[in-house]
């Protein structure tokens, strides 16, 4: 199975269709939502069709509900399958999380506790999708704004616990986890300390907005801004460990120009960089 | 909430918390007094995202009530018929009867088929894709017997308002006109260049259309008005995709 390559990717969005045609192959990889390209035909499926040629494609789920009580939606994962069989992408993602509801689609990414009957649950659905699809999937850790007094894994445990039982690899967003760190309190170097960076496959990075409660800041996780800079800090401090890993930038709200979005590319790629010399060094 | 509550329930009320003004049983945070501050961002999350979706499909819908009360009407639409799966490109089929018996906006009473309009206007843009014929294919002896295949994104739109004229009127840079009462009718497609038409039409044209969409051959479709002007309309935008004699496919 090919790899995304080790550089700095983009969520793609309609709009800079003509502008990344004329920079083809500037950026490392490009991502779409799996759900945006479920039609039959269209200009979706001419752009990422033509896009496709020249740029490595991770295709990221955001229907899937592996998080949820109930079984997976069979028709999805056929759509999936059919997708990913078309534009064979180097890397297919979903989330740690819940959106529908019975039939209903609730369109946002849902928390859930961490006890033994949901880690049986979401391993059960992951070994579901990756048998459908034929291929190892990335899993995403999410950005959070409650806990449940249910849990009782941590979430790094959590989700260790499922790349053992799977096989499947990460999706590490290091965004969300200084999101859920600010949230909850907790020290998002202690979370990356025992987040199991051996099984991550690719790299979020995104902005967010911060709101303020009587105890302190609630950050909202809205891919409507820059990356913030301890978010940048916290990549770099990832790096170290990892070696350069393939990073996307999200942007999906307010989506600026081409270029507003290529500055953040550069500035991961900057930081690939340094991480593939640092590699080079020690050897 | 015990914390050997299972799953599937714990869903169930967070479910349930979404519509209802209280958080749901079970959650924590460093200081419980915020947790309805908290879980108000998932509210906020599911009925923001939906209803722009359902805006970024009803923009005209949107433009002729207000943003204000589109909210509302969001709202109420989804309580009443949530959508029904992960991919919303063809969400909003049941936003037109929805509104036909949605009594705030009765006074309007055009609106349920400018959604229609705009429903149909979205399906035209995820139609599976169909290369368009040559004109020459339809230089042929016994042009009377072809029959066409019309490209998947053509739609025949008729309302006894004058929808279409309204829906024109609300796009950007249309001129101040006056209405003419309705009926009105409209052919909706997708070209090959992917730019979207929605061309009025008169009641004949739309007839000879409606039939050649149907499979009648051209000799048939001629009876209900100007063959020619339906035919030029399709080349013009490439939307006959095969055309032979006999039976259609």
């Amino acid at each position: 199975m090919p790899h995304l390559p080790q550089r700095a990717g983009l969520g793609f969005k309609p709009e800079h269709f003509h502008d990344l045609m004329a920079r083809r192959g500037q950026v490392g990889f490009l991502e779409v939502h799996a759900e945006n390209y479920m039609g039959d035909g269209g200009a979706p499926h001419a752009m990422l069709t033509a896009l496709r040629a020249d740029h490595a494609l991770s295709i990221h789920g955001v229907g899937l509900s592996i998080g949820g009580a109930q079984g997976l939606n069979r028709d999805h994962l056929d759509r999936l399958r059919k997708l990913i069989d078309r534009y064979q992408p180097e890397s297919f993602s979903e989330h740690l999380a819940w959106s529908s509801h019975g039939a209903e689609w609730l369109n946002d990414l849902l928390p859930l506790p961490y006890t033994d009957e949901t880690l049986a649950t979401v391993c059960a659905h992951i070994d579901e999708v990756q048998t459908h699809l034929g291929r190892r999937m990335l899993l995403e850790n999410p950005a959070t704004y409650v806990t449940f007094q249910a849990s009782s894994w941590s979430e790094t445990d959590f989700l260790t616990e499922i790349t053992r039982r799977t096989g499947c690899g990460l999706l590490l967003d290091v965004n969300n986890v200084f999101v859920s760190a600010t949230n909850h309190r907790f020290d998002a170097r202690a979370y990356l300390a025992d987040f199991p960076l051996g099984a991550v496959g690719e790299i979020h990075l995104a902005g967010h907005e911060t709101e303020e409660l009587p105890s302190g800041p609630l950050l909202i996780d809205s891919h409507g801004a820059p990356v913030a800079d301890p978010v940048w800090a916290l990549y770099a401090e990832v790096l170290d460990r990892t070696g350069p890993l393939p990073t996307l930038i999200e942007w999906d709200n307010d989506v600026p120009a081409l270029d507003v979005l290529l500055a953040e590319v550069a500035r991961a790629s900057d930081l690939l960089g340094h991480a593939t010399k640092g590699q080079a060094d020690a050897a | 909430m015990p914390p050997e509550m299972h799953h599937a329930a714990l869903q169930d009320g967070f479910r349930a918390a979404l519509w209802a003004d209280a958080p749901p049983d079970g959650l924590t945070a460093p200081n419980p007094a915020e947790i309805a501050q908290r879980f108000k961002v998932y509210r906020n999350n599911v009925f923001h995202s939906l209803t722009r979706a359902l805006a970024a499909r009803f923009p005209v819908v949107e433009r002729l009530v207000g943003g204000e009360f589109f909210t509302a009407l969001a709202r109420a639409y989804l309580a009443a018929d949530p959508p029904q799966g992960p991919v919303l490109l063809h969400w909003g089929e049941s936003f037109a009867p929805f509104l036909e018996g949605f009594a705030p906006v009765a006074q309007l009473p055009f609106l349920p088929d400018v959604a229609r309009l705009e429903y149909l206007r979205g399906r035209a843009s995820h139609a599976a894709d169909a290369a368009p014929v040559a004109p020459a294919a339809l230089g042929v002896d016994d042009l009377e017997a072809l029959h066409l295949a019309l490209h998947p994104s053509v739609h025949l739109f008729a309302s006894p308002h004058p929808a279409v004229q309204i829906w024109q009127g609300q796009q950007p840079g249309a001129p101040k006109m006056a209405l003419k009462a309705g009926p009105d009718h409209a052919l909706i497609a997708r070209r090959p260049d992917f730019a979207l038409v929605v061309e009025p039409l008169d009641p004949a044209s739309f007839a000879v259309l409606t039939a050649l969409k149907g499979g009648a051959p051209l000799g048939a479709a001629a009876r209900h008005g100007d063959l020619t002007a339906a035919l030029t309309l399709l080349l013009t935008h490439g939307l006959i995709a095969d055309a032979r004699k006999g039976t259609p496919a």
